[in-house]
């Protein structure tokens, strides 16, 4: 008979990849084999992906049946479902399963998919404790949100993302604890996953990034979830999503070639010419893959090795979409960057999307888009073929409608051209382009002109590029492209006092957030813009600001000046220039005890210990804590030094204390940030021995009170100060000062002294500020006090208490032939 | 264990955006850097200007910046970006299990 001559082909596995293995042979040779598949589920074959949906409730088990028993049984296909197989006699040909069924083959296919991941931590095999794998879990995963209560997931991956989402919906309180710092960190850049997590959050799931999980607590039943820190999470149930490995056991004892999947070559066979796999459980050209696209490929080259004859499998290249209803992303590729990498990127805060596109020798090799995927396919498809898209690249970022409109269409201009007088371009201001055209053809041939005259762009800018079209389109050569007010730097169009403005007006508080709202068109900033960001979100938000120690100079991170040699100089604060024995004893035991190079006098009245490496500034900061005294803030955009004289303690010119009051300004105004360093003295008579000309805020005293000058640099360009006003007591020289403080606080570009500062808006506003408007400056003192309540804490002290220590320690050591872990 | 990586520790020790280093004994002191998309990245910590300590530089997209006079060195080539001109040795990193590993003959060429 004809069927005794048939081969035998044996599936291990009633997945994705194994039963499209056997339709894709099917298709090509329906009399070919004789074919048993093993299910380790007791169920037919269902498309795993779609999961999610049925967990979100969107669909149900029916729906998401790929073959049912009537397939099988049509196709002479004998399945055994809820038995696995336990061992492969590879000589005997044949296979062993749980039940204790044996089975001979010609040919066995390994398609066993792979495991979840657990982390070993403690507690991880309490009930209540699910992973997210098939339809059993979500079976489990409905039946704890039908009691309602509080989900844990770990893993802020695709999978761990779906699983909070469905249960969500299910009605639990869902956290989702996430290892790295971005949510979907090996799909998204930074600025994407800032906009998945507001986006989480606003719908009301907590999501905690960097969390650590230390221990799964619980008696019979998961309770909590404890992280490294301390936190504890209250848990009903804990949903584990932290990863998959391939399932490769039977693989392995069966002896057969394995790595981090089951080696294959190009035709999916392994080492035994017999046995052949795919899925997730193999390893072809030395990747293993985690998505569907790839298996239909592997199950493709199988069936034409089994069948018509060999094709050969060249591996995939990938792309993610997220499966949370409303919530559109897509990533594909290698967006890493580089030098020979290209960014182009748009963003739009107004409709909340984030695209960005890698291009490397005019070709795409990755893409992330946030908010509007619809273009996905498009770069997706250019990034695998490897097109040229330099004919394109323009108008790339715009998609593929714009960007394919044609010759013309293809250059952003010519868009922009094409566009009718009443098309509205800037939204914020209702502005058409007919009324900008005629403002440009009345003589505004700037962008800030337009601004000035239109408004358009003026409010959130995104229409920026628009308008610098309009301008090109209608004056030509004429246009300079020169803008009278430079932007912060080439990440962004917006000027600092834009920046400043925005991030009050629409409450921005982290630097992503800045980021995407104002169109930066960098991914995460430049060493320009990110420190001047971080200080206008702090001195916007004094109570909430969290620190972002990467937007800070070395200087401000290590609260230390770097040297030449990489070394650092530390100079602890002397209020006023006043010394005492035990300060300096302690200052002589640090230079000994540390062996520092050098200690000087500075020219602003303090000690400057030179020479300490950065793993021993804890130490000498303890040590000089101990003696009493704090960071001096030397390395800081922050105040410095405050110079004084003798003054009328000893001084036979001496008109007033001005060695106590340069104290109490000092004790006042350190540890405030500021847009650059701030240098303040107090001479005790018009002599004027502690230069007090040449200073930020100087005083000089005289009989009658205090003369207050503003403005004086002596560095680069010498400038004196300008007199604000004359004031009668202390009290009101330290009301002056602080408002004068804030009110430069407030205003001044980042890296901006008072003096070019001063010459920028004119004495005359800041006397009519501080002067002239008691109740202004009132508020201003105020708001300097109110931040200074924040700022006041010595960072020395905080760093030898442990914090940020990673800064302090090397991440490890390497001796020849032997690493070792510092921590 | 495979003897040409060196195990060098837990991947989120190294902060995002930032920087740690690696004494070698012997040898030259090794910076690692972390990306925003967690790459991990290592470089001779030694500018190639004036020798400044590219650790403690601004890290934005794969590139960071040297915290003596500025320059940008690129984390992928070591190569100094823009006008200036100069090279950084690199050295073969990678993630496994969220630990970092350093490829050694690199990472202990010139030490003794
Ligand atoms: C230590 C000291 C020189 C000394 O041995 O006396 C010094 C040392 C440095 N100065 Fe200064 N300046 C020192 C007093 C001054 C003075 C005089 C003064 O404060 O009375 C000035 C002119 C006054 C002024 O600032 O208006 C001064 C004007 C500058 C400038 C130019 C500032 C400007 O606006 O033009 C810089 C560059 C900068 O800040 O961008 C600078 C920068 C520096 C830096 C931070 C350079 C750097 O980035 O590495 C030096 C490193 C200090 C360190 O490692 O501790 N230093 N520097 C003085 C420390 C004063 C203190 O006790 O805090
Ligand atoms: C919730 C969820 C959502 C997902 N969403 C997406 C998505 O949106 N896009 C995407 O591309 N991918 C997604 N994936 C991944 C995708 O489902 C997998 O890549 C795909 O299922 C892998 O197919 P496979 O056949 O290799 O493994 P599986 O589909 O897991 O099949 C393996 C089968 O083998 C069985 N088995 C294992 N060992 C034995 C044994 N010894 N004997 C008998 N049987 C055994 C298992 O029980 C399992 O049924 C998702 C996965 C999950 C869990
Ligand atoms: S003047 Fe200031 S910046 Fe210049 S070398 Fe001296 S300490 Fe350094
Ligand atoms: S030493 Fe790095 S820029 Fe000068």
């Amino acid at each position: 008979m004809v069927k005794e001559q048939k081969e035998k082909l044996v599936v291990i596995g009633n997945g994705m990849a194994g039963c499209r293995a056997v339709e894709e042979i099917l298709a090509r040779d329906p009399e070919r084999y004789d074919i048993v598949i093993f299910g380790a589920e007791p169920r037919v074959n269902y498309n795993r992906i779609m999961l999610s949906p049925v967990l979100a409730g969107d669909k149900t088990f029916d729906e998401i049946v790929i073959n049912d028993e009537a397939w099988y049984a049509d196709n002479g296909i004998e399945l055994v479902s809820g038995d696995s197989v336990i061992a492969i006699d590879r000589e005997g040909k044949e296979l062993r399963s749980r039940s204790g069924r044996t089975e001979s083959y010609d040919r066995l296919l390994i398609a066993t998919g792979s495991d979840p991941f657990i982390i070993p931590v403690p507690g991880h095999d309490l009930p209540g404790v699910i992973t997210f794998r098939d339809l059993d879990d979500v079976e489990k995963m409905l039946a704890a949100a039908e009691r309602g209560g509080e989900a844990v997931v770990i893993g802020g991956g695709l999978l761990g993302l779906e699983a909070a989402h469905g249960l969500f919906l299910r009605g639990m309180e869902v956290t989702v604890l996430h290892l790295m710092p971005t949510l979907m960190e090996r799909q998204l850049d930074e600025a994407a996953g800032f906009l998945l997590k507001t986006e989480l959050e606003n719908r009301g799931q907590t999501i905690l990034t960097g969390a650590d999980t230390a221990e799964i607590v619980g008696e019979s039943h998961v309770e909590a979830v404890k992280l490294k820190d301390g936190t504890e999470i209250p848990a009903d149930i804990v949903v584990m999503a932290v990863g998959i490995r391939p399932n490769v056991r039977l693989a392995l004892e069966a002896g057969l070639e394995v790595g981090r999947g089951i080696v294959v070559d190009d035709d999916m066979r392994t080492r035994d010419p017999s046995i052949f796999a795919v899925g997730e459980c193999v390893e072809h050209r030395g990747l293993v893959y985690g998505l569907v696209a790839p298996l239909w490929e592997m199950c493709k080259a199988l069936a034409d090795g089994c069948t018509t004859g060999a094709t050969g499998y060249r591996g995939s290249v990938t792309s993610t979409k997220l499966k949370v209803s409303g919530i559109d992303l897509f990533s594909a590729g290698d967006f890493s960057g580089g030098e020979d990498c290209e960014d182009v990127v748009m963003r739009d805060a107004a409709r909340g999307i984030y695209k960005r596109v890698v291009l490397k020798q005019d070709r795409i090799v990755g893409a992330v888009l946030y908010g509007d995927t619809a273009d996905g396919n498009w770069y997706f498809d250019l990034m695998r073929q490897e097109e040229d898209v330099s004919d394109i690249r323009e108008a790339i970022i715009f998609g593929q409608a714009f960007a394919s409109g044609g010759g013309a269409l293809a250059d952003p201009n010519a868009a922009v051209a094409a566009l009718s007088d009443d098309a509205e371009i800037c939204g914020c201001n209702g502005v058409s382009k007919g009324s900008i055209v005629s403002a440009i053809l009345d003589g505004s041939g700037t962008l800030d002109a337009v601004r000035g005259c239109t408004k358009a762009s003026a409010s959130c800018g995104s229409c920026t590029n628009l308008v610098e079209g309009l301008l090109t389109i209608t004056l030509g050569e004429d246009y300079s492209g020169e803008r009278e007010v430079k932007p912060m730097c080439g990440c962004t169009s917006f000027t600092h006092e834009d920046a400043r403005r925005l991030i009050l007006e629409k409450e921005l508080k982290e630097i992503p957030a800045v980021m995407q709202e104002l169109h930066w068109t960098t991914p995460d900033g430049c060493s320009s813009c990110r420190p001047a960001l971080n200080y206008y979100l702090l001195c916007a938000w004094p109570d909430e600001h969290k620190e972002d120690p990467q937007s800070r100079f070395v200087n401000e991170r290590l609260h230390a000046n770097i040297q030449k040699d990489g070394s650092y100089s530390v100079v602890p604060r002397m209020w006023g220039g006043i010394t005492n024995p035990r300060e300096l004893r302690a200052i002589a035991d640090v230079v000994e005890k540390y062996d520092a190079g050098m200690v000087k006098v500075t020219g602003g009245q303090r000690l400057d210990i030179f020479g300490i490496q950065k793993e021993d500034l804890p130490a000498v900061w303890a040590d000089l804590n101990a003696a009493g005294m704090v960071s001096g803030h030397a390395y800081g955009k922050a105040l410095r030094t405050v110079k004084t004289c003798v003054g009328s303690d000893w001084c036979r010119f001496g008109t007033q204390d001005s060695t106590g009051l340069g104290i109490k300004m000092e004790r006042m105004s350190w540890g405030s940030w500021m847009p650059h360093k701030f240098k303040i003295a107090v001479s005790g008579c018009p002599r004027n021995c502690a230069e007090a000309t040449i200073k930020d805020f100087g005083i000089v005293c005289v009989d009658s009170g205090y003369e207050l000058m503003v403005g004086g640099n002596g560095g680069i360009h010498l400038r004196g100060t300008d007199l604000l006003c004359k004031v009668e007591t202390e009290g009101e020289a330290l009301e002056f000062c602080a408002a004068f403080i804030q009110l430069y606080r407030e205003e001044a570009r980042y890296l901006d002294r008072t003096a070019p500062w001063i010459e920028r808006v004119g004495l005359d506003y800041v006397k009519q500020r501080i002067v002239e408007d008691a109740e202004g400056r009132s508020a201003l003192r105020d708001r300097f006090l109110h931040a200074q309540t924040f700022l006041q804490k010595d960072p020395w002290a905080e760093r030898v208490a442990g914090a940020e220590a990673h800064l302090h320690q090397h991440l490890a050591e390497i001796r020849p032939f032997a690493a070792v872990g510092a921590e | 264990m495979d003897a040409n990586w060196l195990d060098i520790g837990p991947v989120d020790q190294l902060p995002a955006l930032g920087a740690r280093t690696l004494p070698v004994q012997g040898g030259q002191e090794i910076a690692l850097f972390r990306t925003a998309n967690g790459k991990v990245f290592a470089l001779h910590n030694k500018c190639p200007h004036k020798q400044g300590p590219l650790s403690q530089g601004i890290v934005h997209d794969t590139t960071v910046t040297c915290p003596l006079h500025n320059w940008r060195i690129s984390l992928l080539t070591g190569e100094a970006q823009g006008e200036d001109k100069g090279c950084v040795p690199t050295i073969p990193v990678k993630v496994d299990g969220g630990r970092i590993f350093i490829a050694r003959a690199e990472a202990l060429a010139g030490a003794r």
